[in-house]
């Protein structure tokens, strides 16, 4: 079995796309407090915008291709999909360019913020290619639209094999495949077989089978019982959104999209917010903890739980709290206590 | 809403209705009602017919649905579908019937019980789910191996319909909201036509407001600020989805009620049809969900005044003599749960039978 990655102090050149609307300012919270903490990491910063490339194809721009291939990691902000602009998602556009195939999206309780639900510890994997986001739909005849979800053994092994991976390098425990074959006997029924054989592999992390409509059921009565959740895209899309819900919002959940040989886009998961843009008052803790997961990605976990720490510190005290969170400080506010804690 | 296509027996009369008490928890919670029933004195004979896993592909499914079709209503526990025993192309029995019956409606009540602790307090939703297409249309094939297709269907004809039955189950119970869920986003096409469906439905009713979500939005939203929500209608798998997490909040499946509708049959049955299974047969299980559908029966079928008696004897039991099963972090039994809605009934029961104001007809 694989050991956890060492911990390196090598310097890393990751990408940066700032994004849109909020995505400068939080962008700029963010490299500051790596800054603060001394984090290995230098930033090279690109901008995304849909391009019509060569026969008509939207692609993103080659700078920052370029950029993240050399790369193979970066961190992104928000991005606007304006509704009719003839260009499809870009976060869409960056999964597909990269073939980022699972999305991960921890969901821990964040001490001193108070919801509901305390103790949520949990991650979901989702596949992120294919499903229902197939994108093949016909309407048969004048009224009758079908809409297909693929599922392939291929996309299924490989987000199946990282889950597991995940569980072992973060020491998790668990791995609960989400599923829905009573019902979607061949496709859901596909996914679980993938997962079980994956599973019969990796006899060190504990598995088990779960359908979705039971996993709903007990989430909101009692998250704490869930550790690593892996599942096809739709479900994954669903859940990761509910789970995002349990612990305060998209304001506080990181996420990462993971491809093949090491590729990973970090990025939070919350808009634009378009209302607040450039008038400092957005939290900036979605994209530090997602930079945060980045740098576990990279084998820097001590940079990680310290950064981490002081991120969480600072929610405690309600003094430095975003508006989102119930308080009064600016983006800067929040950023400068998070620095002055991180040095410490 | 359809009201009933014949008038059930009222007062003084008696009226059939079939049961299918099911697998596993299901005959237990059965003779729940049956006892409950006994001591308030309803007016109601049960037309017994047992489906369960074992038996229904050897007839006891037709039987049942020549019961129903006689009776108009029923009452059912949930059918255990062996999923490695059963062919890729076989349905289960439950949605066999639902199928048949052309039960095109899944109405599932969500409202806090007082005496039930959970995280939020007075929620109040009524979720309705389209029940007979969608991703559950049962079609999958496997083109080239290791590439597997699901299809899943959107009719407008279906999408209009339930739009048209949550907006009239809206105005008959005088809510304020309905909430079309989709994922029109991403299925443009075939989410895109719900939506677009219950626009135009929404266009009939202006006096109901109207808003839609996105689904995996409002599950978040469902978790942190449930109370925003009113009526809800949405497609198959979402209603399967957010049906569950709603139960979750108000206490899980054993407390939640719902109903099957159709334009000529009413089936009810607990709000996320579990058979519970491992929990069968030891007297643990909680009949509070069953105990509430078979009191939206009694209302549905016009017995108002019998329905409040058991409900108002349940949420009283769960309540005032805080009698909980174990799912809810009680030590009671179900037959404590049982016995004392019983006792309750008995001794309220006479005010009922010597009330001569007519039952209101056609609840729910
Ligand atoms: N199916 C149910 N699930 C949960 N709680 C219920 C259910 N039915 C009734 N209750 C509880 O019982 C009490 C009385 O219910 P009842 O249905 O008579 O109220 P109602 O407001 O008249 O009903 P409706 O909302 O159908 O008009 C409510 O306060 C509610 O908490
Ligand atoms: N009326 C009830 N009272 C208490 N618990 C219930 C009730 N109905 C279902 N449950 C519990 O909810 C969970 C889900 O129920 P479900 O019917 O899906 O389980 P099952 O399939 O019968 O059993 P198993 O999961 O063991 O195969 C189970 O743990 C069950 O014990
Ligand atoms: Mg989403
Ligand atoms: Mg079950």
């Amino acid at each position: 079995t694989k050991t956890a990655i060492p911990e390196t102090e090598e310097q890393r050149l990751c990408t940066m796309i700032p994004g849109d609307g909020i995505g400068p300012e939080i962008s700029d919270a963010v490299m500051k407090i790596f800054d603060a903490a001394g984090a290995p990491i230098s930033w090279e910063e690109r901008n995304v915008t849909a391009m019509k490339g060569p026969g008509g194809k939207w692609t993103i721009p080659i700078e920052a291709q370029d950029s993240i291939n050399k790369n193979k990691v970066g961190l992104k902000g928000p991005l606007g999909t304006p509704i009719a602009a003839g260009h499809p998602s870009m976060n869409l556009l960056l999964r597909k360019t990269f073939d980022l195939y699972a999305n991960v999206r921890p969901c821990v309780s964040l001490e001193g913020y108070k919801t509901p639900y305390d103790g949520v510890n949990l991650v979901t994997i989702r596949e992120n290619t294919e499903g229902e986001y197939s994108g093949i739909e016909h309407a048969i005849v004048d009224g009758v639209v079908q809409s297909i979800k693929l599922i392939t053994e291929e996309a299924s092994r490989k987000v199946a094999e990282f889950a597991f991976d995940y569980a072992r390098k973060n020491s998790r425990k668990n791995v609960t495949v989400v599923h829905k074959a009573n019902i979607m006997r061949m496709t859901d029924g596909l996914f679980l077989r993938c997962c079980r054989e994956t599973a019969e592999k990796n006899r060190d992390i504990k598995f088990n089978e779960m359908y979705l409509d039971t996993v709903c059921l007990n989430i909101v009565q009692d998250p704490t019982q869930f550790d690593v959740l892996v599942m096809p895209n739709l479900y994954g899309d669903i859940l990761s959104d509910l789970c995002a819900g349990l612990i305060g919002g998209l304001g506080v959940t990181p996420s990462g999209n993971i491809g093949a040989h090491g590729t990973a886009l970090f990025e939070s998961v919350h808009g634009t917010a378009p209302d607040i843009a450039g008038k400092d008052l957005a939290n900036p803790t979605a994209l530090l903890l997602s930079a945060i997961m980045m740098l576990r990605h990279l084998g820097k976990m001590n940079y990680a739980g310290r950064i981490e720490q002081a991120c969480f510190d600072a929610i405690k005290d309600k003094t430095s709290r975003t508006k989102d969170l119930g308080g009064d400080a600016t983006c800067s506010k929040f950023t400068d206590e998070v620095c002055h804690r991180v040095k410490d | 809403l359809h009201p009933p296509s014949r008038q059930f027996a009222l007062y003084g009369g008696r009226q059939t209705v079939t049961l299918i008490p099911g697998d596993g928890i299901g005959p237990e919670m059965s003779d729940a009602v049956r006892k409950i029933f006994l001591s308030a004195g309803v007016p109601v004979d049960f037309e017994e017919v047992d489906v369960t896993s074992d038996n229904f592909q050897s007839g006891s499914c037709e039987e049942a649905l020549v019961s129903i079709q006689r009776n108009e209503v029923a009452l059912t526990g949930n059918i255990e579908t062996k999923v490695d025993e059963l062919d890729f192309d076989q349905k289960s029995a439950n949605v066999t019937l639902r199928t048949k019956l052309d039960l095109y409606a899944n109405v599932i009540k969500v409202k806090s019980v007082p005496g039930i602790v959970t995280r939020h307090n007075n929620i109040d939703i009524r979720l309705i789910r389209e029940n007979t297409e969608g991703e559950y249309s049962n079609l999958e094939h496997e083109g080239v191996p290791g590439v597997v297709e699901s299809l899943k269907i959107i009719t407008a004809e279906n999408s209009l319909r339930i739009a048209r039955f949550a907006f009239e189950y809206a105005q008959r119970n005088s809510r304020k909201k309905v909430t079309a869920v989709h994922k029109a986003n991403i299925m443009k096409l075939s989410d895109g036509l719900f939506l677009q469906c219950c626009r135009e439905v929404a266009r009939e009713f202006p006096e109901v407001e109207f808003n839609d979500m996105i689904i995996d939005n409002t599950t978040m939203q469902m978790v942190s600020n449930p109370y925003q929500f009113d009526v809800m209608v949405m497609p198959n798998l979402y209603g399967n989805i957010l049906g569950n997490v709603c139960c979750g909040l108000v206490g899980g499946p054993g407390v939640v009620a719902g109903a099957n509708i159709g334009k000529k049959y009413r089936v009810f049955e607990t709000a996320t049809r579990n058979t519970g299974k491992s929990i069968a047969g030891l007297n643990i299980a909680n009949p509070s969900a069953f105990i509430f559908s078979s009191s939206l029966m009694l209302k549905y079928i016009g017995l108002h005044k019998y329905a409040s008696l058991i409900n108002q004897a349940l949420v009283d039991t769960l309540e005032k003599d805080q009698i909980h099963t174990a799912d809810l972090g009680g030590c009671h039994t179900t037959s404590d749960v049982v016995d004392a809605v019983c006792r309750r009934v008995q001794t309220q029961a006479y005010k009922v039978r010597y009330d001569q104001t007519p039952h209101k007809q056609h609840g729910w």
